[in-house]
């Protein structure tokens, strides 16, 4: 099967990226190293290429109201320039996919969802959205580049010479950047003070160019993606989120607050499993599928996702117990090659992150 | 430093052993770190250990994956190298050197290892 390509694929492979296939595309999984990454988006900031992702426009009279009924999240309260998180249901209450909602006007939406779970979302929510609500597939035009750390708000001022100090966590603003349209959206995915970039695909180079001419940037790959959100605690499709799982389940029982009658309210809030959070007692790591018992022995669940955590310097991870060892404290991981000791703990794992940091 | 140092001798799995008398040092070549990414914990064997040559003898994670390390000699181990309990990411910064990770007692002539032009051969033709 040939990977789809996007439009900054052939600048990885010229900057010696380490590219693997993922959801269907030919994605950089680290350029230096995973751990130098990971530290740089901690420390400085890190831009990674996010142009995978999919993005849907969702317009038209009433749009609002047939939106509400199609996914989970509360857009009563969701104002315009404002974005939200959460999940496209299956009628059981369990997880299709997450996405967050840009709200433009009163009938004028984005969604932002998973490479991976794209085309079967879409099918979806055009079959859940009457015929007057136009569904339009836009990812192909459009670049989506994530500039994520502690300085990235100052490297975005500089490379746009525009303001965005007064941008707080899950808002976003259109503006112009070298003649283009540019979206700028205060989200991501690493627990760092970030940003979310859409603007056309084939313009996306220049500005990739221009964030990565500050020394204060440098590229970073899957790989550190994925072990920075672990370490926030953010889910990641396929393995805290699944069909099988509903919202609640996943933690998020406090993000369903839609009034809505939307698809799967009924079984969002089920709970037969919970996920909770394990810190490794060195730094072996546990991983995706590995079974989760009790300190004595029983088996009560598995594991999620698993990693060494480069900011903390032991092995962490998620995993999906039984309602009722959820409370537990200690835990015995059997994990391929012998038996990890986890304690369980609170999320975030890195608690010093800057993603909600408030600028007056 | 080459990638393909000619003072040691390489196995099909990327370890290498470097003879020194009745004893040799062992480790993963270059090519293994740099296919494993950063390395976040090394599994040693203990002193007095027994190798067989072609047997696992502990493993290397990384961020992403964990694989085993197969002794390319028999013998006794007599010494561990402890600066990788804490620092196993000196097996990505120096593969043949800081990062070794056992000396063995030779129980048996090494056998079935390859030169440095050999195991070169054998990288570039993985890498296809």
């Amino acid at each position: 099967m040939t990977e789809l390509h996007t439009p900054l694929t052939a600048w990885h492979t010229a900057h010696g990226a380490k590219m693997a296939p993922f959801a269907g595309w030919l994605m950089p999984i680290q350029y230096e190293g995973i751990v130098v990454e990971h530290e740089q988006t901690r420390a400085r900031a890190a831009l990674f290429d996010i142009c995978h992702m999919g993005e849907f426009r969702v317009e038209g009279p009433a749009a609002d109201a047939a939106l509400a009924h199609a996914v989970s999240h509360n857009l009563a309260t969701l104002r315009e320039g404002k974005c939200r998180y959460g999940f496209l249901l299956n009628p059981a209450g369990g997880v299709l996919d997450d996405c967050i909602v840009y709200r433009f006007g009163p009938d004028s939406f984005m969604i932002v969802v998973n490479a991976a779970c794209a085309a079967g979302d879409f099918a979806i929510l055009r079959e859940r959205l009457p015929a007057a609500v136009a569904l339009n597939d836009i990812s192909d035009d459009t670049a989506k580049i994530d500039l994520q750390g502690p300085q990235s708000l100052s490297v975005l001022e500089q490379t746009t010479g525009q303001n965005f100090h007064d941008l707080p966590y899950f808002s976003f603003r259109e503006t112009v950047y070298n003649g283009v349209p540019l979206l700028v959206s205060r989200t991501g995915y690493t627990g760092e003070l970030g940003y979310e970039l859409y603007l056309p695909a084939a313009k996306v180079l220049t500005l990739w160019e221009n964030l990565l001419d500050d020394a204060r940037v440098k590229p970073a790959g899957l790989g550190a993606r994925d072990t920075l959100r672990l370490e926030a605690g953010l889910p990641l499709y396929g393995h805290e989120l699944d069909g099988e799982h509903s919202p609640a389940e996943a933690g998020f029982a406090a993000l369903l607050s839609s009034e809505a009658d939307y698809v799967g309210k009924k079984g969002a809030m089920n709970i037969r499993e919970r996920l909770i959070a394990l810190r490794l007692e060195g730094r072996r790591a546990a991983r995706n599928g590995d079974v989760v018992a009790l300190s004595g022995g029983v088996d009560v669940g598995r594991v999620t996702s698993g990693s060494f955590a480069p900011s903390l310097g032991c092995a962490i991870a998620l995993a999906y117990v039984e309602a009722a060892a959820a409370e537990e404290q200690n835990f015995l991981i059997k994990a391929a090659r012998n038996e990890l000791k986890a304690e369980r703990v609170s999320l975030p794992f890195h608690t010093r992150g800057t993603a909600r940091m408030k600028f007056a | 430093m080459s990638h393909f140092p000619t003072d040691i001798l390489y196995s099909k799995t990327h370890e290498w052993m470097r003879r020194e008398g009745d004893e040799a040092v062992i480790g993963i070549s270059f090519f293994a770190q740099e296919a494993l990414g950063d390395v976040t914990y090394v599994e040693t064997p203990q002193e007095g250990d027994t190798l067989a040559a072609g047997e696992e003898f502990g493993s290397v994670e990384s961020v992403k994956a964990a694989s085993e390390l197969i002794s390319p000699v028999s013998g006794t181990v007599v010494a561990v190298n402890a600066v990788l309990d804490n620092a196993p990411e000196t097996l990505n910064s120096a593969p043949y050197g800081e990062g070794w990770i056992a000396r063995v007692k030779l129980s048996a002539e090494p056998a079935g290892l390859m030169d440095a032009a050999a195991y070169e051969a054998h990288c570039a033709a993985e890498k296809h």
